[in-house]
């Protein structure tokens, strides 16, 4: 075995791969160059199994102004304003380290935002935990909560939505995805592409040190016992370096000496440098010896892996490097200059003055090879379908709706949100516990909504259709708040991509949300794709997450999903179906996740969301309120809490009543109005081709249900609230 | 006031122009309040918490004009981080801890207004109830048992967790504060620090406006000859 053999495997890279970096360069990359394909071409990096099939990705669109390819895609308000959003992952380090790994997943994506220029205001996060009745999963959960409020409330940038499961197929693999949101004026955006030859490259920020070694490499393996020992390869975060990051940079946009501005994340001074250049088909180089660290003897192999987190790359007009730097230094900042831009294509670094690596930037950046993998349908999908429940008519409906509401993935969030500061900066109008978040946009009367949802126990069932639940139920929630959905930012979670059934998953996922994304009209402008997502008891559910944003015209019109009028009239819009699989309530009563995945007729969701915001937009509407986990039950509760009103409800579906009550059918939305303005409803559903049904009438105190006459169900809503609302804190204290 | 980490500073601007007055945004490295009638330290991270919440703050160049200015009978606001950094400066008695069940936490609470011998609450209503978010990790107010009672005695507690209808019990009680004090003023009365913050509360659109009562109360005071009408100065 020749000595290069045994380098490249441990760079991450396969033979193939290695021989194709030789072709390329008609020479052997030396070790530091090898480190530096190691993690360029590493699947985090350079999305060599997912590129081909994200390609098929809807992701253009009238109002979008930046796709999938800058740090974060941009999409039109109006009145001039832009929204810039994505989420990303952290899955991996918060597996190891929770806290460290989940703020570090948060800072992150608030970097990928304001290097765009924008002001982040907003930030969303999709949490996937084992059972809580594990201690591992309990420190997990929080320790990983504390983590994104810390980061998040030191910033100043409010948190305002989420969404949380628990099931024991992420116990040893837990999800952490994080979004951030932020607002700019169309002219003010700002990109990653160095240009201009002879334009100082500056290194801003934290002083680089040997923490997040080889992350993204970590990123692009399973998680092992031995992962837990791979902490030095989770970073440390420092919010109020980064808040102090934030203020400067924005300052420094407001002057025009800023050509370039890139964040480090994973690979580090690697990736930004290479990325940069190759966008702007220029190349630089820097010179390792200028570059401010924190640890001593760090070796090229380690300056130039490190993944320390709150530094900036800034591609300056020449010239203007000593204004520039009195605005970091206002900050508290440094600014260093650690390079140039250069013509030659090249990625270039100098140890003192002496080349140790010099390699064409757009080969490291892009041109890792792209892979389309074998697919094979999951055997598990032969058997999962099939369940059989027994004595279902005489069950106890108040006890099941109260042991369902107690289930951590549907009880109420408080314990979690009220960690995180939800209001600062004052334009939080939708507190969480509603559909989605709205927040106004000061100086217009403009709003925008917030959401991010996925269901992975669905996407196990049938990823095709799980995914494209996913879309339909985020845009499903801003249509609920008065919003029109404009686009999404994805975040794709997967297990072993080189795993035939991992892939079939990812494939048909894919194609879900392609499908849904197309009729919904809300292209991707943004995304991450996390594999490697298994540990030695198995892979994670396909957990594809949808993070969506909307916007509503006339902030007046921003509607809730809790009742709010005694003797209001309570509809739904859409009808209930026989839809018992993947449900709660069959995991709650069986263990597992059985049944069929819901059906998604994507044209009829489409009609029931336009009925739901025409019928918002004419102010016919009190309250809305997506069906979704839990059923007609779960939803129809939790629109009486809050405001402590009760309703009575008649029912005369001839479905079983677990089904009626509990089963998760789509496209339903459950509303409630004034009593004069029922006619105007009916007959726009009529114009809108969409089946409605009057359920019943806001009523007060207590939540009475009646199935064909009888009465199944009638409870003081005090007494689901109070189950609801502390479930999960009661789990926490166990 | 702006130091390295505050965040609310932009909130406490548009709560004093919500108020009808004009406020402009002065950064810590500044030397001179001069044409300023009142200061509001907002609320955030000042420093990143470091060391201890408002510990280095305090420090800032600014300080000493801030201190002239509680000198001289004119409002000072500390709001969260600000309240914990007056603490720290010596401006007013006590310190703020970790919260009791060591979590940060955001959420309405009732506040009962206990004296209106300070600016921010001469216009209103004493024994009133208001709804006002707190959002923090450490404020737990501390005072020694002593100084306390002379709190208490020289109506320097200006404001009391408690319930919707201005009950103050141990279960109203956010974060473990001595005797459930949400806000203490110097005694002069000119002084305030707060952990809840009412500058989030001055719209109805972002969930009401009890917390603009404070700020015009504290323009009604200026208005109206400041210091000579505080009870206790």
């Amino acid at each position: 075995m020749s000595s290069s053999t045994l380098d490249y495997s441990l760079a991450g890279l396969s033979q193939s791969e290695f021989d194709l970096i030789c072709e390329k360069l008609c020479r052997e990359p030396n070790l530091l160059e090898l480190a530096m394909f190691g993690v360029m071409w590493s699947e985090h990096c350079s999305y060599k199994n997912s590129r081909a099939l994200l390609k098929t990705l809807p992701t253009g669109g009238n109002a979008i102004l930046q796709g999938p390819g800058e740090n974060a895609g941009i999409v039109d308000i109006g009145e001039g304003l832009a929204v810039v959003m994505k989420v990303e992952s952290h899955n991996h380090p918060s597996a190891v380290e929770p806290y460290q790994g989940a703020a570090t997943g948060v800072g992150g994506i608030i970097r990928d935002i304001f290097t765009m220029g924008a002001r982040p205001i907003a930030l969303l996060n999709s949490l996937r935990f084992g059972e809580l009745d594990k201690s591992r999963t309990r420190y997990l959960f929080e320790n990983v909560v504390k983590g994104i409020g810390d980061y998040g409330n030191c910033m100043g940038i409010p948190t305002v939505a989420g969404e949380i499961y628990f099931d024991d197929h992420y116990a040893g693999n837990p999800l952490v995805n994080a979004m951030c949101v932020g607002i700019m004026r169309h002219e003010e955006v700002k990109y990653a592409r160095a240009k201009g030859v002879g334009n100082p490259v500056m290194l801003v920020g934290a002083t680089t040190g040997r923490d997040g070694m080889g992350g993204a490499a970590f990123a692009s393996v399973e998680l092992t016992e031995q992962s837990l020992e791979r902490k030095s390869a989770v970073q440390v975060g420092d919010p109020f370096m980064e808040k102090l990051l934030l203020e400067a940079c924005i300052e420094l946009f407001k002057t025009d000496a800023v050509i370039a501005i890139q964040d480090l994340g994973a690979a580090g001074l690697t990736s930004s440098c290479c990325e940069m250049a190759s966008r702007g088909r220029s190349g630089i180089k820097i010179e390792l010896s200028c570059v401010p660290r924190r640890e001593e003897a760090m070796t090229p192999v380690e300056i130039m892996l490190s993944e320390s987190q709150e530094r900036m790359l800034v591609v300056v007009k020449r010239g203007r490097e000593k204004e520039v730097g009195s605005i970091f230094e206002k900050w508290g900042l440094s600014g260093t200059v650690i390079g140039e831009v250069t013509d030659d294509g090249l990625f270039t670094v100098l140890e003192r003055g002496k080349v140790v690596a010099s390699l064409p930037a757009r080969l490291l950046a892009d041109d890792a090879p792209v892979y389309t993998r074998e697919s094979t349908r999951p055997a598990y999908l032969e058997s999962v379908g099939l369940f059989d429940l027994h004595e279902r008519e005489d069950m106890n409906i108040k006890e099941t709706l109260i042991a369902l509401l107690a289930r951590p993935t549907i009880a109420g969030k408080e314990w979690v949100y009220s960690q995180y500061d939800h209001m600062v900066r004052t334009s939080t109008v939708t507190v969480p516990g509603s559909d989605s978040a709205v927040l106004r946009i000061r100086g217009t009367d403009r709003a925008i909504a917030l959401t991010i949802d996925g269901n992975g126990s669905y996407c196990y069932l049938d990823p095709f259709r799980g995914a494209a639940i996913a879309v339909a139920e985020a845009a499903r929630n801003l249509v609920c708040s008065g919003a029109r959905p404009l686009a999404i930012t994805d975040g794709l979670n997967f297990g072993n991509p080189e795993k035939r059934e991992i892939y079939w998953q990812f494939k048909e996922t894919i194609a879900g949300l392609a499908a849904a994304c197309n009729v919904l009209g809300t292209p991707v402008i943004s995304g991450n794709v996390s594999f490697y997502n298994e540990t030695e008891t198995g892979a994670i559910f396909p957990t594809p997450i949808v993070g969506m944003v909307g916007v509503i015209e006339d902030i007046s019109k921003v509607t809730e999903s809790f009742f709010i009028n005694e003797g209001d009239a309570i509809l739904l819009l859409g009808e209930n179906t026989h839809e018992l699989g993947g449900s709660e309530y069959l995991r709650m009563l069986t263990g597992k996740t059985i049944g069929e995945c819901p059906a998604i007729d994507l044209e009829r969701e489409k009609k029931v969301q336009r009925l739901c915001l025409e019928a918002i937009e004419r102010r016919l509407l009190n309250s809305a309120h997506d069906c979704s986990e839990g059923g007609l039950a779960v939803a129809l509760s939790e629109c009486c809490f809050g405001k402590g009103l009760g309703a009575k409800i008649e029912l005369n579906d001839t479905l079983p009543i677990d089904a009626l009550l509990f089963g998760e059918a789509q496209s339903r939305i459950v509303v409630s109005l004034d009593e004069s303005k029922l006619g105007s409803l009916l007959g726009l559903a009529g114009e809108f081709g969409v089946p409605v049904q009057v359920l019943g009438r806001v009523d007060r105190s207590e939540l009475k249900i009646d199935v064909c006459g009888r009465e199944v169900l009638s409870v003081p809503v005090g007494e689901l609230e109070a189950r609801w609302k502390g479930a999960i804190e009661c789990a926490m204290r166990s | 006031m702006v130091f390295p980490g505050s965040n609310c500073d932009l909130d406490a601007y548009h709560a004093v122009i919500e108020a009808g007055e004009e406020a402009s945004y002065v950064w810590h490295m500044e030397k001179s309040l001069e044409g300023f009638d009142a200061v509001i330290l907002p609320g955030g991270f000042s420093y990143g918490d470091y060391l201890r919440c408002g510990a280095i703050a305090r420090f800032s160049p600014i300080m000493a004009s801030v201190r002239e200015m509680a000198e001289s009978g004119r409002p000072v606001l500390g709001i969260c981080n600000g309240f914990q950094i007056l603490t720290e400066a010596g401006l007013l008695p006590g310190v703020l801890l970790r919260n009791r069940d060591l979590k940060f936490i955001c959420k309405n609470v009732f506040l009962r207004v206990e004296s209106t011998a300070s600016p921010f609450t001469k216009a209103l209503e004493s024994r009133s109830v208001l709804k006002i978010p707190v959002a923090h990790g450490d404020g737990n107010y501390f005072v020694d048992g002593e100084t306390l009672w002379s709190l208490e005695e020289n109506g320097q507690v200006i404001f009391r967790y408690c319930s919707a209808d201005g009950e103050v019990a141990p279960q109203f009680n956010p974060n473990g504060s001595v005797s459930n004090i949400a806000g203490v003023s110097n005694a002069r009365g000119n002084v305030l620090g707060m952990m809840p913050h009412p500058e989030r509360v001055c719209e109805e659109i972002t969930g009401g406006t009890d917390g603009l009562l404070l700020f015009k109360s504290m323009i009604s005071f200026l208005k109206g000859g400041m210091a000579g009408e505080l009870v206790n100065s």
